[in-house]
């Protein structure tokens, strides 16, 4: 059988596929052909963006909840209290005011000693502050206080300026990390334990080529998820993006490329699932809490505001949220950018030496 | 001639234990070595150290030649490695695998020619979850062949196959031999070995304790002085010459 034919026979003939492209197919086929995953990397980002969008969802003027103590002509305070569009009044016992109050189901508590008006709250509580300003000023043009000054109010509620326009490209950056520890450190990890890594170190094939192919894998699924959640948030959301799709698409690859990195980083060495979720955990935890996906980083101390401008995701979701929402140029931001280049070049500079093959 | 497969020396230690304690061996061109043992005689050390997979903490492996530590890729394009337990990529087909291994070596048959010549062409398609044991292991060293290697590594290719998968197998090990390649193979079955194989040796304790054609190797029991008397109604086999050598007691895995 001249097929198996060793040594110079004829049959031997030139490879018609390059490996690289051999490797991102194998992966590209492996992750299509695994409904769970395609579910998690596309239609997890969506589920969350729905479930808090809903949540943080710009309702109408949260309506006011106050209570009156119950004393002689406290019924017909509450009536004109009422009158006050958004504002609700009961009239309850002290006891039960004060525990209405506790609970928050009130958000302020009036009374009247001596001909004036007691307001007990808390100061802390926003809510209580804009009942006992709201209160107040029902009580006071009651009362027959005039405005001396006239005002109109210009309400403002435009695509950009809603907790959904932060949230979306914090989410985009949020599963750009996800899926490039999860997908690359679980799949690499499951190949070291089933002897597979040591078979493709048998081959001549290239190293760097085994590493690259996941990152070009990962760029075709980028493109859809990208495709995939941007489309969704515009058109329910109607959140646009107001910079250059190539900026935004600039920047998530170079996010990808950095998150991938860490995960062949983090997945270099480990030879146990368990071992290495605990590794990417270790990653991935500081930057949910501190890289400004859900809450901007700036409610942390103004010392720790170095430390969380280094770390990638941060740097992403400042990039991409700043091309989204303010439209600014990609050169504007140099700094993230450098950012990111820089912990995917030393990730994969140290990955590619310690990795272990066997 | 220069051997295609020549190690010196060989020592590997893990911690307190020594795997394999000094082991000297030649394989020559067009040959089928095989290595033989019980579990943990340390053939599988011996087996990746000559495949260049673990490198030797003492001693030298060169392969036609050429030593592994300045030659790897080179090395790595005329040989094909067959390991123990392999997983190839489940939710792959036949065709992809192939096709996969292949594009890792510059020469080599093309994947459908790979495919006929380890019968798996009806199974192109096929998942590799959904082959029986014996496919897999077909596919296992079709991926071994696809840069038509000089030297082919086995390394217990028939374990827990049944009857007719072994002998498929051993049919692809003869015609590989027949067409000039040379193998070195592991296995726990004398009869494979006796079948299969030009030369064995025999390891225990990280050591080769015997080593010769199977023929010699039967001889030279039933020509010593301690099993006088014991084959006077039948031929000596190889698993005599085994069981003799390394004792009747079980080995840990």
């Amino acid at each position: 059988m001249p097929v198996l034919a060793p040594a110079r026979s004829p049959s031997r003939r030139r490879r018609d596929y390059h490996p690289l492209w051999q490797l991102t197919l194998a992966r590209f086929r492996e992750f299509l052909r695994e409904p769970d995953a395609v579910f998690w990397t596309f239609f997890f980002p969506i589920l969350l963006a729905v479930a808090l969008g809903l949540a943080f969802r710009n309702r109408g003027e949260d309506p006011v909840y106050v209570a009156l103590l119950r004393q002689p002509g406290a019924d017909s305070i509450a009536r004109l209290l009422e009158r006050t569009p958004g504002l609700h009044a009961r009239v309850l016992p002290a006891d039960s005011a004060a525990l209405a109050l506790r609970r928050g189901s009130v958000a302020l508590v009036i009374g009247r000693q001596d001909g004036r008006y007691t307001f007990r709250y808390d100061p802390s509580r926003p809510e209580s502050r804009i009942a006992r300003l709201v209160s107040e000023d029902a009580l006071q043009r009651a009362a027959g206080r005039t405005d001396p000054v006239a005002t109109t109010a210009e309400q403002v509620r435009e695509p950009g300026s809603r907790y959904i326009d932060f949230l979306i490209p914090g989410l985009i950056g949020f599963n750009l990390l996800s899926t490039g520890l999860w997908g690359v450190g679980f799949t690499v990890v499951q190949m070291r334990k089933e002897q597979l890594l040591k078979r493709l170190f048998s081959t001549p094939l290239r190293r760097p080529h085994f590493l690259l192919s996941f990152m070009f894998a990962r760029l075709f699924f980028l493109a859809a998820e990208l495709a995939l959640v941007l489309s969704f948030a515009y058109l329910v959301f109607h959140v646009p993006v107001r910079g250059s799709l190539f900026a935004f698409a600039f920047l998530a690859v170079l996010g990808a490329f950095c998150f991938t990195s860490l995960g062949l980083l983090i997945a270099s060495r480990s030879r146990t699932l368990e071992g290495v979720q605990g590794l990417m955990n270790l990653a991935s935890l500081p930057m949910w809490v501190l890289s400004g996906v859900f809450f901007s980083t700036e409610r942390f101390p103004a010392l720790m505001q170095p430390l969380i401008a280094a770390l990638p995701l941060t740097a992403c979701v400042d990039a991409l949220r700043a091309v989204m929402i303010d439209g600014a140029a990609l050169l504007s931001q140099a700094g993230e950018i450098g950012v990111l280049a820089a912990w995917g070049v030393v990730c994969l500079g140290i990955a590619l030496p310690i990795f272990r093959w066997r | 001639m220069i051997p295609v497969v020549s190690a010196r020396s060989l020592i590997k230690r893990y911690g307190e234990l020594t795997a394999v304690a000094g082991v000297d061996l030649e394989v020559h061109a067009g040959e089928c070595f095989g290595l033989l043992g019980p579990n943990g005689a340390g053939k599988t050390t011996t087996v990746e150290m000559l495949e260049g997979l673990l490198p030797p903490d003492q001693g030298s492996v060169a392969l036609f030649g050429l030593p592994w530590h300045h030659h790897a890729q080179e090395l790595r394009e005329r040989i094909g490695v067959q390991l123990q337990e392999t997983h190839l990529p489940a939710k792959l087909k036949v065709v992809e695998v192939i096709r996969l291994f292949r594009s890792f070596y510059r020469n080599g048959p093309t994947p459908e020619e790979i495919m006929a010549a380890v019968q798996l062409d009806e199974k192109r398609d096929t998942w590799v979850s959904r082959l029986s044991g014996g496919q897999k292991q077909r596919l296992s060293v079709a991926c071994a062949l696809a840069g038509s290697p000089d030297l082919l590594f086995l390394d217990e290719p028939t374990t827990g196959l049944d009857p007719q998968s072994r002998r498929a197998l051993w049919d692809l090990v003869t015609t590989f031999q027949r067409a000039g390649g040379t193998v070195l193979l592991t296995t726990h079955y004398m009869e494979e070995a006796a079948r299969l194989c030009d030369r064995v040796g025999i390891m225990d304790h990280g050591r080769v304790i015997a080593l010769g054609t199977p023929a010699e190797l039967t001889a030279s029991l039933a020509a010593s002085p301690a099993h006088a008397g014991h084959f006077v109604d039948r031929e000596p086999t190889l698993e005599d010459v085994f069981v003799a050598l390394t004792g009747r007691q079980l080995r840990e895995d």
